[in-house]
């Protein structure tokens, strides 16, 4: 294992993000701040509590994991979209690495800037409201494994994507709607009957719903499935890039 | 053994174009190889296959006797590219790319070495600037750090020269005569012949995807070389004597000079001959001058023959 060349891909990655720090920082502060002007103020004065939790601290779990996912996906395939985009990827091809090694460098400094947006978050809500974890380390493995594996989908999108516009497609066209539709502002139990069944079909809601059980002790479909579908989900991804790596899709002509 | 071995290497394109039709060559260690060839002859996709950015449709390669697909860890070890497009991060700043490149070849961190390749290459005072500040011929120079940084046992450069000012050049070829005194091979492409003449030991002439000819830069010169013998006469002629008539002169310059071709290599030039003849024939000489054939006509000599063979041919 070429470590040395992981740390130096998980370097000069972060230091992208590092030169933007002050950005990457802030703008997380500011949208949450406004979701909760907007949800948490507006709706919130009407919806009072969602079994038994305020409905400002409600949000927050689906808060936390929209920005976490979308920012996975963001960063590892801007990541790696990039080098193939300005043509730096040469180095990579040619340098005594396996795929495994580049998957790791990249997909490890993306999944820490979403981790690191996530903590902003939580910060920043834990001032608009009070928040209690009954499951801390369930939460922080939840997280963890939701940058790791979004980074990875990201990973793939960025080596599939042959222009920025399908580099954003991805993530506007299916992830934004699957996270919405997935309970991150209400509970399923809010929704129609037909509804909640199509629900169902939505990998991102076993997610958020696994990630609020750790915060409040409560879901929407029992917990052991979300784990189940996280992991699925996280060995769909690995076998694509596995796949990538044995053809060379469209990274080696 | 050769430090790269390079076995009917063939590369067909996706769209089905043949880049490289069954190419061998073998690089001693040490040497500096210059390869010529017409746009679009292959150079680049040979590199290409070689450092693994390209995969090959059939053939084999070594490396310093490692495989470069089951032993492509070692074999690229030992690999140092510089690419023909300036490929660089363009926010990045020049030292951190750098590092980023000796990382990413598993060595260890060595400021001390990376100090010193900066300032052979005139980057150290730049090495805080982002890479987009500089010029087009510092870039190239960062890409030829890059590939340098990870101390490099074969080094292949990829038209270094194109768009470089003279003085750089001559401090680039300052650091490949560095690098062959450490014993590093070295594989260019240029366009500019007379480099190739001026540092390689020997030539490659690749032209759609074939090796036409490797030889060593003196031998190839010598055997191809045709050379002209001019003879300046006091008097001016208006045309070659019947005495001469055996020797195929050229009368040029308003019958001031006799050229005569012949062949450095052949056994009987016929120089001494026609230095007789034209005493009897009672012509007096003021000057004689040879010139020989520059590699550039040998190059031009050597495509234009194989593509007139494939027009025939075809
Ligand atoms: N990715 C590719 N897909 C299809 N054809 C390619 C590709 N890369 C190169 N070719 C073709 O292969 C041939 C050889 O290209 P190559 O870049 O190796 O030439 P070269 O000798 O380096 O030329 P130059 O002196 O212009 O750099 C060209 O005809 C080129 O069009
Ligand atoms: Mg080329």
């Amino acid at each position: 294992m070429n470590c040395l060349a992981i740390l130096a891909i998980y370097r000069f990655e972060m230091s992208r993000f590092f030169r933007t720090l002050l950005q990457s920082f802030i703008s997380p502060v500011i949208s949450t701040s406004l979701y909760f002007v907007v949800f948490g103020a507006a709706i919130g004065s009407r919806i009072n509590e969602v079994e038994g939790v305020s409905y400002g601290a409600f949000i927050v779990p689906g808060l936390i994991m929209l920005s976490v996912m979308t920012q996975s996906i963001s960063n590892a395939s801007f990541g790696i979209y990039f080098p193939k985009f300005i043509g730096t990827v040469y180095e990579l091809l040619s340098a005594p690495v396996t795929f495994f090694e580049i998957v790791l460098g990249y997909v490890g400094a993306a999944a820490t800037k979403a981790l690191f947006i996530g903590v902003v978050i939580l910060g920043t809500a834990a001032l608009f409201v009070d928040l209690s974890i009954q499951h801390p380390l369930a939460m922080v493995a939840f997280l963890l494994l939701t940058c790791l594996s979004f980074a990875l989908l990201g990973f793939i999108i960025g080596i599939w994507a042959k222009s920025f516009e399908q580099l954003q497609l991805v993530p506007l066209l299916i992830v934004t709607p699957l996270v919405f539709l997935g309970g991150s502002f209400y509970s399923v139990s809010m929704l129609p009957p037909v509804w909640q069944t199509i629900t169902l079909f939505n990998p991102v809601l076993y997610l958020i719903s696994g990630f609020r059980w750790a915060f409040f002790g409560m879901a929407d479909v029992p917990v052991g499935l979300s784990l189940l579908a996280i992991g699925v989900f996280t060995a769909l991804c690995m076998g694509v890039i596995w796949w990538i790596f044995r053809t060379g899709w469209r990274i080696r002509s | 053994m050769a430090m790269v071995e390079v076995r009917d290497v063939r590369k067909v394109y996706d769209g089905g174009f043949e880049a490289l039709g069954g190419v061998t060559l073998d690089i001693d260690e040490g040497e500096i190889l210059a390869l010529l060839g017409p746009n679009g002859a292959g150079k680049t996709t040979l590199i290409s296959a070689i450092c693994g950015i390209t995969t090959l449709t059939g053939g084999t390669i070594r490396v310093g006797g490692h495989d470069i697909v089951e032993g492509f860890r070692a074999a690229r070890n030992l690999i140092g590219l510089v690419p023909q497009e300036i490929t660089l991060e363009p926010f990045e700043k020049v030292i951190n790319t750098v590092r980023f490149s000796r990382g990413l070849f598993g060595k260890p961190r060595n400021e001390a070495l990376i100090e010193d390749i900066l300032r052979k290459l005139s980057l150290w005072d730049k090495k805080d600037s982002p890479i987009r500040a500089l010029s087009g011929g510092m870039k190239r120079r960062v890409l030829i750090a890059k590939a340098l940084s990870h101390e490099p046992r074969v080094l292949f450069l990829d038209e270094p020269t194109a768009g470089v000012d003279v003085e750089l050049r001559r401090d680039m070829w300052a650091v490949v005569e560095g690098l062959k005194r450490d014993g590093v091979t070295i594989i260019l492409t240029t366009h500019y012949i007379e480099e190739a003449e001026a540092i390689a030991d020997r030539i490659g002439v690749i032209n759609k995807g074939e090796i036409l000819l490797v030889e060593e830069k003196t031998s190839l010169m010598t055997r191809m070389g045709q050379k002209e013998l001019r003879v300046e006469l006091v008097h001016p002629l208006d045309a070659v004597p019947p005495a001469l008539d055996g020797f195929d002169l050229k009368v040029e310059q308003a019958g001031r000079v006799l050229s005569y071709a012949y062949d450095a290599a052949a056994e009987r030039t016929g120089i001494g001959r026609l230095m007789a003849a034209l005493a009897e024939a009672g012509l007096s000489v003021r000057d004689v001058q040879t010139v020989q054939n520059s590699l550039e006509d040998i190059f031009v000599g050597l495509v234009a023959a194989q593509d007139a063979d494939q027009e025939t041919a075809a």
